[in-house]
């Protein structure tokens, strides 16, 4: 399991007291749908969550008794954990469109 | 070495537990492969499946994985618990484990490749925590209305499937059933062993389940279809098709309750094991003939199945309370066991089913269905026939005796049953009304027994309040009566006998008298000549006297005239005599 902690920058400080994004990107091993889908994930968060997000990625292979609290499935699934309510997406994360309408940024930044 | 040769060439198999399944499938589900259960909605797929792994759980010393696709847990729990199965303590047992796998196609954003890699950890995760041998998928179905992309389904069911097969363990999907195809989204396609189909239908608003095994690869099975049950203690399968004609055969004879009727079958009753029907059209007594010989049997001390179809217990009971027969008692002492359904509740292979489960409880010697021809109402005749022929089969096997009714139309052949079962009994009795002269009276008579010396004779049937009677019929002068007609043809006989009797009587009486008259006669004869008799000797008698007197006389003469000697006058007639004979 690692963390990535964007917390960086003037921005930081007001994102924290804001709303952090807690986002959790389950993988199983280091395959290529997943590490798509990090680098992914973490060029769609800088660009519209930069400095109120923290990813933190969950091997599977690694953590096999993780999957059934989450209801994981499917391979690449990126979960937001925080804010409420809770958004399952799942996929590489290619297709950029659908990522922000499943993470429902477009309302936060807008 | 050479087992191993034996593993690849014999199909290892897993024992369901299910009752009835093993023997279809000779042996059980394919060992280390994928099952797939499909059928309708509410066919039982689910039950099927729980019952699977936690007879592998509880009997075969095998943990298994119950993965939903469909019921939370907590539904789950209270689905097991309807089968008698504590499922949160066999969790604690570690004997299950359970995963629930929600997936709401709504929640979840589908943005490029993925695969269900995520799913094979969980399940992989949950076959580790407890060892298990059995997995059951239910339905994985589900994964096709969760998420779009059916060509990843697809190729990860077939990963999926693969990967159950090396991981070694027995697993069951099931599958609902589609319009074309098996199961709606083909899983057939993937699970390539066994399939076994559940079908739940209704006909005539009575609904049957049956199983079939569609396929089996690698093994026989029966390829039937088979009704099954589901009740408080699961399926029940009968595998009743497979009977043969091999069952053994008893010479003991078990008596029928009415000591007349024995005597009419050879003098000792039914064979014990046979089959024996009692056919007659309504109220020619056939209830209180089958009460009678459960009476009997109970009196043996043999346990006794009485299944009616038409009356409650506790009707028959009073019923049979008014012929002298107490049937309470028998209950009371747990001797005598009724069940009664109507046979509409349900369709005849439940019904099939009902009988095999209630047998194989009670395990009675004796067992009567009282009528068979209600069946008839719950099914064609030709799967009646089918359904009395396994069961009698099944009874034939077990060694009970069965006692069946059947009412007969009035209008329709008496010697013709309506389930047209005549070939499968052993003992035919008859029972039919005979009217005569503004009466109807009850007659039985043997239309058939195997084995036995029967009787021909048509007898009345009488109900007393002492129970069951038969009566001789009467059939004299050319006519045969019956009831009052033949009391009063008795009573009428009886009289004449009487007068007959007398005229005899009168007779004798008078010969008597002749014959005294005789004797009197002879005596007063006898009596006469004896007098007559007594005066001759009388007369003789004194004839000596006299002679002798006489010659007294001469002597006294002779010495008289100077004492000579007679005897000159003796030599005198000799000379005279002489001169005679010359």
């Amino acid at each position: 399991m690692k963390a990535v902690l964007p917390g960086k920058g003037k921005k930081a400080k007001a994102a924290a007291t804001e709303e952090i994004w807690n986002l959790r990107l389950y993988v199983a091993g280091q395959t290529q749908k997943s590490i798509t889908a990090f680098a992914n994930l973490k060029k769609i968060c800088e660009e519209h969550l930069a400095g109120k997000y923290r990813i933190e990625v969950i091997d599977l292979l690694k953590n096999p008794q993780l999957a059934k609290g989450d209801q994981i499935v499917a391979i690449p699934t990126l979960v937001r954990k925080l804010p409420e309510p809770l958004k399952r997406i799942i996929g590489d994360l290619a297709n950029t469109e659908r990522v922000l309408v499943g993470l429902d940024i477009r309302s936060v930044s807008g | 070495m050479v087992k191993a040769r034996r593993d690849v060439d014999v199909l290892e198999k897993c024992p369901t537990g299910i009752k009835g399944l093993d023997e279809i499938t000779k042996g059980g589900l394919p060992r280390g492969r994928p099952t797939l259960i499909c059928g309708s909605a509410g066919s039982g797929k689910t039950l099927f499946a729980m019952e699977f792994l936690m007879r592998g759980a509880m009997d075969c010393g095998e943990p298994g994985v119950f993965m939903t696709f469909e019921e939370t847990p907590k539904d789950l729990a209270k689905n097991f618990i309807s089968l008698g199965f504590d499922l949160p303590d066999m969790m604690s047992r570690s004997l299950i484990a359970t995963d629930h796998v929600y997936i709401e196609r709504s929640q979840i954003e589908e943005t490029g490749e993925y695969d269900l890699e995520g799913l094979f950890i969980r399940l992989g995760n949950a076959i580790d925590s407890i060892g298990a041998k059995r997995v059951v998928l239910d339905t994985i179905e589900a994964l096709f209305s969760g998420l779009s992309n059916a060509a990843i389904i697809r190729a990860e069911l077939r990963r999926l499937f693969h990967w159950l097969k090396d991981r070694g363990v027995t697993a069951i999907v099931t599958g609902e059933s589609g319009d074309k195809l098996l199961t709606r989204y083909g899983l057939e396609e993937y699970v390539a062993d066994c399939v076994i189909f559940l079908d739940f239908r209704i006909e005539d608003q009575i609904s049957t389940r049956r199983l079939r095994i569609v396929k089996y690869r690698g093994s026989s099975h029966g390829a039937d279809e088979y009704p099954f049950l589901i009740d408080e203690s699961g399926l029940s399968i009968l595998p009743i098709t497979s009977l043969g004609l091999d069952y053994p055969v008893s010479t003991e004879r078990i008596a029928t309750g009415v000591p007349k009727l024995d005597a009419m079958l050879d003098g000792k009753g039914f064979y014990r094991g046979s089959t024996i029907l009692v056919s007659g059209t309504a109220g020619t007594g056939k209830t209180s003939l089958s009460a009678t010989f459960a009476d009997a049997a109970c009196r043996r001390g043999e346990r006794c199945l009485y299944f009616a179809f038409e009356e409650s217990p506790s009707q028959i009971i009073r019923n049979m309370g008014s012929i002298g027969i107490d049937l309470a008692r028998w209950v009371k002492k747990g001797l005598l066991k009724f069940h009664s359904a109507r046979p509409s509740l349900y369709g005849l292979e439940m019904h099939l089913v009902t009988f095999h489960k209630i047998i194989n409880e009670f395990n009675p010697q004796v067992f009567i269905v009282d009528p068979i021809s209600n069946l008839s109402a719950a099914g064609a005749a030709s799967e009646v026939k089918s359904i009395l022929t396994r069961l009698i089969d099944y009874l034939k096997m077990k060694k009970i005796s069965t006692f069946l009714t059947d009412l007969t139309h009035f209008g329709g052949s008496l010697e013709h049953t309506s389930e047209e079962i005549s070939s499968l009994i052993d003992t035919w009795l008859l029972l039919r009304d005979i009217e005569l002269k503004g009466e109807r009276n009850r007659g039985l008579y043997i239309l058939k027994s195997r084995g036995m010396a029967h009787s021909n004779q048509i007898q009345e049937f009488l109900l007393t309040n002492q129970g069951i009677d038969l009566v001789d019929i009467y059939t004299g002068s050319g006519e045969v009566l019956t009831g009052s007609a033949r009391a009063a043809q008795a009573a009428g006989e009886r009289a004449s006998e009487l007068t007959n009797r007398r005229e005899v009587e009168r007779r004798l009486r008078d010969q008597e008298r002749k014959r005294n008259a005789l004797e009197t006669k002879i005596a007063a004869l006898r009596a006469e000549f004896d007098v007559e008799t007594e005066e001759v000797h009388l007369m003789a008698e004194e004839e000596q006297k006299r002679q002798a007197v006489l010659a007294e006389d001469r002597l006294e003469m002779a010495h008289l005239r100077k004492g000579k000697p007679s005897a000159p006058r003796a030599l005198r007639p000799k000379k005279k005599r002489e001169r005679r004979s010359r």
